[in-house]
């Protein structure tokens, strides 16, 4: 951990606070958090035919999120057991991310900048939850995924899809109702699967399963076979 | 400064139901570290809990998949009909359980629970036992819960789940807001060898001054029948009845049950309950879980207050055996959501339903006598009524935890 001045560990000690404030502002990264580790988990079980009952399925393994953000997807992945490694550009966040991992007495090595320029090595596992929608170059983004997966490995990638829906449920309603902070999405970057999965194809990786993220309401969100509104998706090596 | 212990959970009060719990997340893995003030000797004498537990069917099926069950062979009575009736009248409506489906529940006594819980904690290495002891000073904080006892051992978790009974001091701590009322009723309860076999039989009678339950139990080892009594009574005639002669007690008693076991010695000591209806309004907080009497309580007449403290301990462990395979902390807000919203209406259904009976059957008069037995016959006639009643009873309404389908999570 570099070296931070005391104001400025108060300082990321209450951005890691709102980070993890379950009704702070990412509340609704708190309310998917659930549904995607589920996704993430069964990835991993099916991918490297892991008992579901067992607690540690990342056990030996390493993992890499990318666009970490205060570590909401880190801390779970490095309580499966899994070696993490966390990257996110904006220092503040890695800064909190590591604030909140240390009282959570987790080792997660966390690094900021940008993912391509940082000399990282292969992962076994890598993800990247809501992130490309946000990148400048999408395909050079995925290449960069692609470059750090090892041989083996599995990729969960998860975004919104460019669709009405999409347009209506996640930049108009979400935002002016609160849900999300308002200039989270720009709808025109979003990605579409089929665009996706050419990225990923181009990048030398297949696309192993698709499923669908909708909320409902009184149930929260729920996987399924409609994308119109947020997807998930596995990748491996061809 | 002593080391930390840390552990999954810390369950503040080693009761049934906090035991039950430590043993169910223990089934799956997950450590737990018990608190509780009692003398581990003194809850288990024969005079401490004089009651019996009706088990429901689902709830012996979460006993049976967390290795419990083997332990009660042989000290349970199954109930194959429910006898329900106004006062001795004519109108008795029967639950009687089909041949092929299991029993309705089964009756233990409570120390009998109590001796296969301490002796199944034991023998966990997941489960660390501090009894007695007390909490000196307990901290929830964002990262987790951290408990200094009494003997200056310090434990550690990232949730602590009150399961401290009716008067649970974590609960009122945490400032959650209580529904409750007194029933100014309280139930005289003791244990009674007679004369006429009860062929499994659960008597519930509905009189004016309250509803009699007559539960049975396994025989006595000299070949006596035997059950347990469980007598509401307007809480100013408990202590006049307590303090009756055996003999005068049991004429009382003969009254109440018009013959219909024959002649009846009493067998164990009485005791007296308060009855009340109490419901917190949340059963979750900051890294903090309510499960049993902590969170509701109801008046025993359909004998499902352990059972529903029973369901908690399914639905949280469930709650928290699939947020540990998600890598989530234990003490998430979103799994304490999970929780809520999977106990908190379910069981304020079954207490206010209770309620609801237990005042309609104590309303006096020749019209509300008839309203019941009008009532009761409605029910009997009516299937699908019968049979959600049937099913309540079982412990099977409602959206099940895996455990009390018998399978684990």
């Amino acid at each position: 951990m570099t070296s931070i001045v005391p104001a400025e560990a108060e300082h990321f000690g209450s951005l890691a606070a709102d980070w993890w404030d379950p009704k702070g502002s990412s509340a609704m990264l708190h309310r998917l958090n659930p549904v995607r580790l589920r996704y993430i988990r069964e990835a991993i079980d099916h991918h490297w035919g892991i008992d579901d009952t067992e607690r540690h399925p990342l056990a030996g393994r390493s993992a890499l999120d990318v666009g970490c953000g205060a570590g909401l997807l880190a801390e779970p992945l490095a309580r499966l057991g899994a070696s993490v490694t966390g990257v996110d550009a904006a220092p503040e966040n890695i800064d909190a991310a590591r604030v909140h991992a240390a009282g959570q007495g987790l080792t997660i090595d966390y690094r900021s900048g940008d993912l391509a320029s940082l000399n990282l090595r292969r992962f076994d596992l890598v993800t990247s939850m809501e992130v490309i929608e946000h990148v400048a170059d999408p395909a050079a983004f995925v290449q960069a995924l692609a470059d750090r997966l090892a041989p083996g490995g599995l990729m969960v990638l998860s975004t919104p899809n460019r669709t009405t829906a999409s347009k209506l449920l996640l930049v108009e309603a979400a935002e002016r109702l609160g849900q999300v902070p308002r200039g989270t999405h720009d709808w025109d970057k979003f990605v579409r699967p089929e665009e996706l999965t050419a990225m990923l194809e181009d990048a030398g990786l297949i696309v192993g399963d698709l499923r669908g993220l909708v909320p409902m309401p009184g149930r929260g969100f729920v996987l399924g076979d409609n994308h119109a509104i947020n997807y998930l998706l596995t990748a491996r090596y061809r | 400064m002593t080391d930390i212990h840390t552990s999954d959970v810390i369950i503040s009060g080693g009761g049934l139901v906090g035991q039950t719990l430590a043993l169910a997340l223990a089934a799956h893995g997950l450590s737990s570290c018990i608190i509780d003030p009692a003398d581990p000797a003194k809850v288990i004498a024969p005079d401490f809990d004089g009651r019996a537990s009706a088990i429901a069917s689902a709830s012996y099926k979460m006993l049976d998949a967390i290795g419990v069950a083997e332990r009660l062979a042989g000290k349970g009575c199954d109930i194959r009909k429910i006898w329900v009736s106004d006062g001795l009248k004519p109108g008795e409506l029967d639950f009687t359980a089909a041949d092929d489906d299991g029993p309705l529940g089964t009756m233990y006594e409570n120390r009998d629970l109590r001796i296969a819980l301490r002796d199944a904690v034991a023998e966990s290495d997941r489960i660390a036992l501090h009894m007695p002891a007390r909490a000196v000073t307990t901290t929830r904080g964002p990262h987790g819960v951290e408990v200094t006892l009494d003997d200056g051992a310090r434990i550690a978790a990232p949730l602590l789940i009150a399961a401290e009974g009716r008067r649970s001091p974590t609960r009122d701590a945490a400032g959650f807001h209580m529904a409750n009322w007194s029933y100014d009723h309280s139930a005289i309860i003791g244990g009674i060898a007679h004369e006429l076999p009860h062929d499994s039989v659960a008597y519930e009678i509905f009189y004016p001054a309250g509803p009699f339950a007559l539960l049975p139990l396994p025989d006595l080892a000299d070949g006596r029948h035997r059950s347990a009594f469980v007598w509401s009574v307007a809480r100013a005639d408990a202590a006049g009845l307590l303090k009756l002669g055996t003999r005068g007690f049991t004429r009382e008693l003969e009254k109440r049950m018009g013959g219909l076991l024959g002649n009846v010695t009493m067998i164990a000591p009485r005791m007296a309950y308060p009855l009340g209806f109490h419901h917190s309004a949340k059963i979750t907080g900051e890294r903090l879980a309510l499960v049993g009497d902590a969170a509701h309580g109801i008046h025993p007449i359909a004998g499902q207050g352990l059972n529903l403290g029973l369901r908690d301990v399914a639905a949280l462990t469930e709650v928290l055996v699939d947020g540990a395979r998600l890598g989530l902390d234990l003490g998430d807000a979103q799994l304490m959501d999970r929780y809520e919203r999977w106990r908190g209406l379910d069981s304020l259904s079954v207490s206010v339903a209770t309620d609801v009976l237990t005042r309609l059957f104590g309303i006096r008069g020749k019209a509300a006598s008839a309203v019941r037995r009008f009532g009761l016959g409605a029910v009997q006639a009516t299937p699908p009524l019968k049979s959600l009643f049937m099913s309540e009873a079982r412990g099977e309404s409602g959206d099940l935890p895996k455990l009390l389908t018998g399978m684990t999570v």
